[in-house]
């Protein structure tokens, strides 16, 4: 992700090539819309849908005979289109995430249009789970709401890092780039406090369809910026995740006596065969033999890919255990610091037994809340009692066996997390790591530690034993040349 | 040092088929780990196998998720004994090439009351020889997950619904009040008797699907790629006339011309449209300048406003 520095400009855009690219060299650009309840949120998604020509003829008719009238523009109710369930035509809201399909000749996108009520918050940061981008709605006329401060609150910290704001029902304001740039100044002023650099303002009516495919036609020659499309075909999808080789096993692949392998969805940084790496949470080293998928042997995998590994040796490596880079390895212990959005109507209660999910692996938890977010001032307020359902809390999570986590903000595969009602079997949260805690009884940082410099086979040796495995979490290892090493130890000795 | 995305793509070898572009190769993988994770967390999935191209497309990606090892899993046919007779001679030649089993089940009620298409109304029909007889065939198998090949740019109810669609035990939704679902990981966790229906293609698109059919050489039923076919016009559907069990009604007559079908369900709900697309490469360039909804030739999906989130509710696929 770019990096760009905050300006008072307009716009902030990622860098992107020029050239015209075919809309299936990329992945699809996954993004929500959020934003108050009468912001015109189904009304914007219809008129993308609509302009980009993804609603066919029978769906438009039908969308005519159940609006029954169309609007003085002629077009059919674009909320009916989105609102699919009977629930959400009878009472005229949105319940649930729909997701839609559309493409443009650069590139193909999933939009996930989100509940603006507060009490479909959960269904809101469900949504935003996946998502590369939000599209945040204002009215021109009310300008910033408290659902538009809280929806950027979850979309901030569920990690969409690219924002678009889109100040809508434009024309009802008479076009007034004072009013444009009042609202674009207060957002940018929030994201900012939330840590999202890229954001795009763009002035807008949705229902009148300018700026969001088309450029509006003379009524805003002051704005230059891109139109909705345009700045959506430029954003990024989230960057490969860097870092340390990650593979969650999903299931352990033994179709005959000669052949064992290892099947899950790589979750962060590649891998190749030849390549060492360690059996979470024991802490077993082995080397890759071969990456088998279908269609060919092949030789790296990265981010995404879904493979089933072979090792060279016998390991015991069962469903839930991560297969990570020796290098650069994730944090295991029993104590981790977390944020979590609580989903359903009984909250989330200390001390009680959860359930957490994490890419493959489920084990108990229980969860001592410390802090809840007031998202009216953004303050993190203490908070030790039960979080109710739609709260933002921050807390500590406590295992009974080892958990495997990267933090959020560097993996948000393997920073995610759900927790589990165990009478109930619901989906009553979802989280992300922040940091891990020192473990009871666990590292001692005070205490004496020994740095050793060995061959690289002879550590490996070391590495694959019990004792080592059994205090795997109390160690630190950085693979270097024989240079480096000598260098950093006659460094220690001088420092000393 | 972890290789770029772009080293390794130069670092393959060259293979016979080109690989995927990054757009089916996110889809792919998705669908992969889906069926991965069902299969790992729930004790006796199905796949539900309707030897449509969304199904076919769905089979060889199972094969792909469990390679080296077989597809862990039967595949269930619901059979209304309506079906288009090429569809059947696909199915059974498909579960032979690939070593499946396949499970096939028809509602009893069908023959003993003579229940048809014709005689009942779609509603009725449908409820009785695919919704009643689906829940007949998960019942008797006890199966805890069922793979099915929607997508949510079918319909708009479908549009809402989760990748693991929570159903009670018996059978329904509620759309109302469905598990979140956040990120990649899935809730696998029900109580007994009830079951999961499991959506690996649900981010794909029609287009999506036969790009997927054209990169991966899938095997199809003919009855996708235009030919010079008998039909009868009725209710606005141009009805293939080859079943003997289909009576002309007075003022009909059978025609011939070059048709092909979009989706194929029971022969007498199912309307062909006119084509002369007769291969994928024609059937795609057909499909990205289509005007209409590929779900418009089905009967069912008209018979009332709503009517396919009312048949999910009560256990439809």
């Amino acid at each position: 992700m770019t990096a760009t520095a905050a300006s008072s400009s307009a716009t902030i855009l990622p860098f992107a090539e020029p050239a015209a690219r075919s809309g299936r060299d990329a992945r699809p650009l996954r993004l929500i819309t959020c934003g108050s309840v009468d912001d015109g949120k189904s009304t914007l998604i219809g008129r993308l849908l609509w302009d980009t020509k993804a609603v066919k003829e029978d769906q438009a008719a039908t969308l005519a005979r159940d609006s029954g009238q169309q609007n003085d523009l002629g077009l059919p109710d674009f909320a009916l289109l989105l609102d699919g369930l009977q629930a959400e035509r009878e009472q005229g809201i949105t319940i649930d995430v729909a997701y839609r399909y559309f493409a443009t000749d650069r590139r193909s996108f999933i939009v996930a249009d989100t509940p603006g009520h507060e009490q479909y918050t959960r269904n809101m940061a469900t949504g935003a789970s996946t998502a590369d981008l939000a599209i945040l709605l204002a009215d021109a006329r009310a300008g910033l709401l408290e659902q538009t401060r809280r929806h950027a609150t979850i979309a901030a910290l569920m990690g969409i890092r690219q924002f678009v704001l889109a100040v809508n029902k434009f024309d009802l304001v008479n076009y007034d780039k004072a009013i444009f740039d009042q609202i674009s100044h207060d957002f940018r002023e929030l994201a900012l406090s939330l840590g999202v650099r890229q954001v795009t303002a763009i002035p807008m009516s949705a229902l009148k369809g300018e700026n969001v495919v088309y450029a509006s036609e003379g009524a805003m020659p002051w704005y230059q910026g891109p139109t909705l499309i345009e700045a959506l075909e430029l954003a990024t999808t989230r960057s490969t995740q860097t870092g340390g080789f990650r593979l969650p096993v999903q299931r352990v692949a033994r179709p005959g006596e000669s052949f064992r392998g290892y099947q899950g969805t790589v979750a962060g940084g590649a891998i190749k065969p030849g390549d060492s790496v360690a059996i979470l949470p024991s802490g077993t080293i082995a080397n890759v033999k071969q990456i088998v998928t279908f269609d060919l042997v092949r030789n790296a995998a990265v981010a995404g890919d879904a493979i089933t590994l072979v090792l060279d040796r016998q390991v015991d490596v069962a469903r839930g255990d991560m297969i990570v880079s020796i290098d650069g390895p994730p944090m295991t212990g029993t104590g981790f610091d977390a944020q979590i959005v609580a989903l359903q109507p009984g909250g989330i209660e200390p001390g009680k037994r959860y359930w957490l999910k994490s890419g493959s692996r489920r084990q108990r938890v229980t969860v001592e809340p410390v802090s809840q977010l007031e998202l009216s001032s953004g303050k993190w307020q203490p908070h030790a009692s039960t979080l109710a359902m739609n709260a933002i809390g921050k807390v500590h999570l406590a295992f009974e066996e080892q958990a495997i986590f990267d933090t959020y903000e560097q993996n948000r595969a393997t920073g995610a997390f759900i927790l589990i009602d165990p009478d109930t079997l619901n989906t009553v949260a979802g989280g992300m790591i922040t940091a891990k805690r020192a473990d009871l009884g666990g590292i001692h940082l005070e205490g004496q530690r020994v740095l050793l410099s060995l061959p690289a086979d002879l550590a490996e040796q070391i590495m694959a034993s019990e004792l080592f495995a059994a205090r795997r979490n109390e160690v630190e290892i950085r693979r270097l040349s024989g240079k480096q090493a000598t260098d950093l130890l006659s460094d220690t000795g001088e420092n000393d | 040092m972890p290789l770029s995305a772009q080293e390794t793509e130069i670092k393959n070898p060259p293979v016979s088929k080109p690989p995927l572009d990054p757009h089916l190769k996110a889809l792919e993988n998705e669908a992969i780990h889906i069926f991965r994770e069902v299969a790992a967390e729930f004790e006796k999935p199905v796949m539900l196998y309707s030897i449509g191209k969304d199904s076919s497309v769905l089979l060889h990606l199972a094969r792909k998720a469990f390679y080296p090892g077989r597809v862990p899993f039967p595949l269930l046919h619901v059979d209304t004994t309506w079906k288009f007779k090429e569809m059947i001679e696909f199915r059974d030649e498909i579960a032979e090439k690939y070593d499946l089993d396949l499970v096939v089940h028809t509602n009893p009620r069908g023959k003993a009351e003579g229940i048809t298409p014709f005689t009942h109304g779609s509603a009725f029909y449908t409820d009785i020889m695919k919704t009643e007889a689906l829940k007949q065939a998960l019942d008797a198998g006890g199966y805890d997950a069922a793979f099915g090949g929607a997508r949510r740019d079918e319909e708009a109810s479908r549009a809402k619904e989760r990748i693991y669609s929570f159903r009670t035990p018996d059978h329904k939704w509620d759309p109302r009040n469905q598990r979140p679902e956040l990120w990649n990981v899935y809730n696998g966790m029900i109580k007994k008797g009830e079951s999961v229906r499991a959506f690996p293609l649900s981010n794909w698109t029609e287009v999506d699907i036969w790009r997927y059919i054209q990169a991966e050489d899938i095997p199809l039923v003919p009855l996708y790629y235009a030919a010079e076919r008998p039909y009868v016009e009725r209710d606005g559907m141009m009805i293939l006339a080859e079943d003997p069990r289909l009576q002309l009604l007075p003022g009909e007559t059978v025609q011939h011309g070059s048709i092909r079908f979009r989706t194929l369900g029971c022969f007498p709900l199912t309307g062909a449209i006119r084509s002369t697309a007769s291969n994928l490469e024609e059937v795609i360039a057909e499909l990205e300048i289509a005007t209409v909804s590929e779900r418009q030739g089905r009967a069912i999906d008209r018979d009332q406003s709503g009517s396919m989130e009312k048949k999910k509710r009560e256990g439809y696929f």
